[in-house]
């Protein structure tokens, strides 16, 4: 982080080589991307590569399109029926809307968290075993292990050890958001993609939602999205700022925040407008 | 002219009268309205009571539960209900193997599979054949299904258990798709997103996470089924005979209760008689059975209701 600012900024994270031969890796590669919904066009000429174990920020205000970009990233924009694309989005080198390639899989490798948090009627276990049940693990031994793995790792196993064969529902909301995170670390995906995963949780909750998001990014890569700039600053290691449908820029936190190369960002993050 | 909101309420407050008696009129009139079924149900209950105190008064209670002969018009009548129970278990168990799967499955489809295109013809279809008066469904089970029957079960009688326990079935698979349908519904995309979002299939996603999460209105559903098919009339009356039987072969003629109690009514037993005031003590139990199969159902909503 501290070094973000002197880093020298490029549109494709993969050839970004600043003074300390930093290099990162792309996961998500999206290119010339395009998004209607029937008649409305919700994204305009899209084109980011998301770095892989950082955590990278989508801001803008509200209608601007981060969510339905961070959705088009698992592929869960198409549960809207009237939803047309062109362009390409390709994960892990691979065009995700290619013909044959699963979605299943793509979802599996690519975990996500929701606005308001959406436990399973279920007790606290059968939430976390969930994802690895269907995906074949039925061994009890195995799956009290994941559980208490994902729990720990969602920094709710502590409050929950002695409860788990209660009913999700008595969590309160910042819990059953970290039990929504730890339900998606059990199958141990390699992006989390988070959508304003905040937005419905009091001050101390978000705080801890947000140290959880610091303490993960060494082993998952995260794509947040945030109508909080101040989160998207304390948090992410890159910031693309949404407008309208458009990416206006996309850059190193850092950077974004404090030398905004487009007029528009500059407005936009010292508020005056949004 | 300036309009002048103020004035015009200062106005209207002469019409205030007549507002001020409707506002105290009306809750009166709907409690009216309400009081109806209530009492109605009060008066059905009541007449059921008395005219059973008068069968009980000729024929003993332990005669009648625990008897295994239904033969009221005859020199030594005999008055057993078992036989009628047995029929109507027979009939609903035959219908609920047929409405149980159908309907679970549709709702299944309607709710989960079915494209808004598809939903918009399929349920109207599901509502008609709900709609279509029973006695049809009884013709239709005797000059179609038991015929139908035949080529495959030699010797079927003409009256048998069950063609018209299949068509009672049929009969309530639009009630049971659609209540479970309902169900399944009303459980909120935000869990179908979760689910799908961790590389569910949408089977895995109907099966897994709607489905035990709608399971307290499906369960409640089935109930309701089974209690219409025990309350059903027309078409035992029409297709299942008039033998009342304790039998558990569903190729042989039955009567249930409802059955037996058209047959009374229609005239085979005089007035005051005890094969008259018999339909009472049956109707009785008929009331019980579906007067518990609803407190059933409300309990189990009630019980496993889930919070999302």
């Amino acid at each position: 982080m501290n070094t973000a600012a002197e880093r020298k900024h490029t549109f494709f994270a993969n050839t970004v080589a600043d003074e300390q031969e930093y290099v990162s890796k792309t996961i998500y590669n999206v290119d010339h991307f395009n998004l209607w919904y029937g008649d409305d066009q919700a994204l305009y000429d899209v084109t980011l590569a998301i770095p892989e174990n950082q955590v990278t920020a989508i801001i803008g205000p509200s209608g601007c399109g981060k969510s339905t970009f961070i959705k088009s990233l698992n592929r869960m924009v198409e549960l809207v029926p009237s939803v047309k694309m062109n362009g390409s989005i390709s994960y892990a080198g691979q065009d995700i809307f290619s013909s044959g390639y699963k979605v299943e899989q793509l979802r599996t490798d690519v975990g996500m968290v929701f606005q308001n948090p959406n436990p399973f009627p279920k007790s606290i276990y059968e939430n976390v075993a969930y994802g690895p049940k269907i995906h074949g693990i039925r061994k009890k031994k195995v799956l009290d292990e994941i559980v208490e793995k994902s729990l720990k790792g969602a920094a709710l196993w502590d409050e929950v050890k002695d409860r788990l064969q209660e009913n999700a529902s008595g969590l309160s909301g910042g819990q059953q958001q970290r039990l929504c995170i730890a339900r998606c670390l059990a199958i141990e995906p390699d992006v989390i993609l988070m959508d304003e995963p905040t937005s419905a949780l009091d001050p101390i909750a978000t705080a801890k939602v947000e140290e959880l998001v610091q303490s993960l990014k060494k082993d998952y890569s995260i794509v947040i999205v945030t109508h909080n700039m101040q989160q998207a600053a304390r948090i992410s290691d890159k910031t693309a700022f949404f407008l309208n449908g458009e990416v206006v820029e996309f850059e190193h936190t850092d950077k974004l925040f404090s030398n905004p190369e487009d007029r528009r960002t500059e407005d936009y993050i010292t508020g005056r407008f949004g | 002219m300036e309009v002048n909101v103020k004035n015009m309420i200062k106005q209207k407050e002469t019409n205030r009268f007549f507002l001020r008696f409707t506002e105290k009129a009306a809750p009166v009139f709907f409690l009216l309205c309400a009081a109806i079924s209530v009492l109605t149900t009060i008066g059905i209950i009541l007449t059921l009571l008395v005219e059973t105190t008068a069968f009980f008064s000729r024929v003993s209670f332990w005669e009648f539960i625990s008897g295994t002969e239904w033969w009221p018009f005859g020199e030594n009548p005999t008055y057993g209900v078992l036989p009628l129970i047995a029929g109507t278990m027979l009939i609903t168990a035959i219908a609920m193997m047929v409405a149980l799967p159908i309907g679970l499955a549709s709702a299944i489809f309607l709710s989960e599979f079915a494209s808004e295109q598809t939903r918009k013809i399929v349920k109207p279809v599901l509502e008609v054949l709900a709609g279509i008066p029973t006695i049809v469904y009884g013709f239709f089970a005797l000059t179609f299904v038991t015929p139908v029957l035949n080529t495959f079960i030699q010797d079927l009688p003409v009256f048998n258990a069950l063609s018209p326990g299949i068509v009672v079935g049929v009969m309530v698979i639009p009630m049971v798709a659609s209540l479970s349908e309902d169900a399944l519904r009303s459980v909120p995309n935000s869990m179908r997103e979760a689910a799908l979002a961790m590389g569910s299939t949408r089977l895995e996603v109907a099966m897994k996470v709607v489905l035990p999460a709608a399971l307290s209105g499906i369960i409640a559903s089935f109930v309701l089924g089974i209690s219409r098919a025990i309350g059903e009339t027309m078409i035992v009356a029409v297709a299942a005979g008039s033998t009342p039987k304790l039998t558990w072969d569903v190729t042989e003629s039955i009567q249930t209760m409802t059955g037996y109690i058209v047959q009374v009514s229609l005239g085979d037993a005089s007035y005051g008689s005890t094969a008259y005031y018999s339909i009472y003590a049956v109707g009785m139990t008929l009331f019980i059975f579906t007067f518990m199969m609803n407190i059933l159902s409300q309990y189990i909503s009630r019980r496993f209701k889930e919070d999302y």
